[in-house]
């Protein structure tokens, strides 16, 4: 069974995001990028099912600048075969990288498709589903866990009450959630394998997809601040304030 | 044009985080639809017909529906989206898993997670883990969108007297199925309508250690949540998560106990009206965000709040 991994760039979890002055978006320039969490728990879950016997290969596939080759390497790294970039210096909407990703479905024929259920940069949350659209795939959002047999694969999902497991057809889309698996690190020798690993790079023509824009972007602002209020020195100074100041209690 | 609003429900009752949504709805303005599938799903449709605001409930009962499977209410919600301007359903997981399907099948985006209507195709959402809001305008003809809950009031249950239209549409993508859920069965109020919030986060230690919690919480009528770091080391289920990929909350009075503050964190809660942290670490960057901080071991102090209360 194949499986295909897509995977994001995105800013480090742990940097600091900072507003541009002129409101036009979010201050990117020299700043640390990263792996999407998400999708390096997808890549994990693939090569967990290719080391269980259960995938034959594991296909990474990124869109973006070349730059967005360096989160490639770290998956074939992390233990995939083989890496796709899809070069655009764009950044194509959900749709539109859905649309991408589905001609490359078509291409590669995976019977599995994992993505990281959101990108912490735009948190939107979308392209798994929508590529399950446009392939008219079953999908498994918000995994914790997957598990493949007999031409199906059974996932539980992570939902507002709790968990709720369906069993899916394949092929299908997966997203995963937090608690799917906790990624290994990718040791030295791994690092210089996935050097030699190989990587197309394609265009979004090659694909016959048009980048096309649904929405504009009008102004990125910070947040409301939150001031820090006072320390109180003992609990009954709080339920004093909760309940004379606040009037919460 | 009307605006076709998906009501969140489990066949038996109506979901609160609808009522947010028919308030984002009617700020869109226009004449308001709320569908209504499921399977037995009548006394829930009678309820949407109450809501204040809305005009006319479509009702679309089949077994393809009981479950909520997004492949089979996606294609009906896209076949009835095409003659409605907007598409508005919750950011609750199943908003979540259906909505951007619905989206691909009419070829237009989703705008996910709004928390603010500034006209009929301008909105405001959060991104970055609500590091920046963006303003965002949508150029497609319909607007598919998924709304956040705590940045719209509720609207009246009552009040309304829509009418209400069978739907006879029957999807079976045929595809998928439902295998079984474990649903926590609690007596406090839902995490996301609390009008007090006590969480515990990896100060706690341990998932045995929460009942103090459960016992404040009791008192102050209160729901229990937790942080990232509570959920991953096993403490307490998932559903409990508070947070950026956890459920968002913004009640009266927020009590968060032995959490640190990661940003994750506080993208969940940060709305809250009234918060206090209670940590024995002062250097905690929950405290940066708090009303009333209290340093302090959490075992000595959680007991002697509930006690004074």
């Amino acid at each position: 069974m194949k499986v295909l991994v897509a995977v994001k760039r995105v800013i480090d979890y742990n940097v600091k995001v900072r507003v541009k002055s002129d409101n036009t978006d979010v201050d990117l320039a020299n700043v640390k990028m990263a792996l999407n969490p998400f999708c390096e728990i997808a890549v994990e879950e693939a090569v967990r099912l290719k080391e269980a016997g259960t995938a034959s290969e594991v296909v990474v596939v990124s869109i973006g600048p070349k730059a967005c080759q360096e989160q490639i390497r770290t998956a074939l790294a992390l233990g995939a075969d083989r890496g796709i970039q899809i070069e655009t210096d764009e950044m194509p909407e959900s749709l539109t990288v859905a649309k991408l990703l589905a001609k490359v479905v078509e291409e590669e024929k995976p019977e599995l498709v994992v993505l990281g259920k959101q990108s912490i940069d735009s948190d939107n949350n979308q392209t798994g589903q929508m590529l399950g659209a446009l392939l008219d795939m079953p999908q498994g959002t918000f995994a914790s866990e997957v598990k493949v047999e007999a031409g199906k694969v059974n996932v539980t999902r992570e939902v507002d009450g709790g968990l709720q497991t369906l069993t899916l057809n394949l092929p299908a889309v997966v997203t995963t959630d937090l608690r799917l698996n906790e990624p290994r690190y990718a040791s030295l020798p791994n690092i210089m394998k996935a050097k030699k690993k190989p990587l197309d790079v394609k265009t979004p023509t090659d694909l016959g997809v048009e980048l096309k824009a649904h929405t504009r972007l009008l102004k990125v602002t910070p947040p409301a601040e939150r001031q820090a209020g006072i320390r109180v020195s003992s609990v009954d100074e709080l339920v004093d304030k909760l309940k004379n100041e606040a009037k919460v209690v | 044009m009307a605006i076709l609003v998906i009501a969140e429900h489990d066949n038996s009752t109506l979901k609160g985080a609808t009522l947010n949504a028919v308030t984002a709805a009617s700020q869109v303005g226009g004449e308001l639809h709320l569908l209504v599938a499921g399977e037995g799903c009548g006394a829930v449709a009678e309820a949407a017909a109450q809501v204040a605001g809305v005009n006319k409930v479509l009702v679309a009962d089949n077994a393809a529906y009981a479950h909520q499977l997004a492949e089979n209410l996606s294609k009906l919600i896209s076949e009835l989206g095409r003659d409605y301007s907007h598409v508005i359903a919750p950011a609750t997981t199943s908003g979540k898993n259906v909505m951007p399907r619905v989206a691909a099948l009419l070829d237009v985006a989703q705008l996910s997670d709004i928390t603010a209507v500034e006209s009929a195709n301008t909105f405001q959402r959060p991104i970055y883990a609500g590091n920046a809001i963006a303003t965002v305008e949508s150029l497609d003809p319909i607007k598919v969108i998924t709304v956040r809950g705590t940045a719209f009031d509720a609207a009246a249950e009552t009040g309304g007297s829509a009418s209400v239209e069978a739907v006879a549409a029957v999807h079976d993508a045929g595809t998928s199925a439902f295998v079984g859920e474990e649903v926590a069965r609690s007596d406090r109020p839902e995490l996301t309508a609390a009008k007090v919030v006590v969480s515990g986060g990896r100060g706690m230690g341990n998932g045995e250690n929460f009942a103090i919690l459960e016992k404040l919480a009791d008192k102050l009528g209160a729901a229990v949540g937790a942080s990232r770091a509570a959920v991953d080391a096993g403490f307490v289920p998932n559903d409990m998560q508070v947070g950026q990929t956890g459920k968002i909350v913004a009640p009266e009075l927020y009590i968060a106990v032995g959490i640190s503050g990661a940003i994750q964190h506080l993208a969940g809660m940060k709305e809250s009206k009234v918060i206090v942290a209670i940590n024995k670490d002062e250097e905690a960057p929950i405290f940066q965000v708090a009303d009333y901080s209290l340093v302090a071991d959490l075992f000595e102090a959680v007991p002697e709040l509930e006690s004074r209360l």
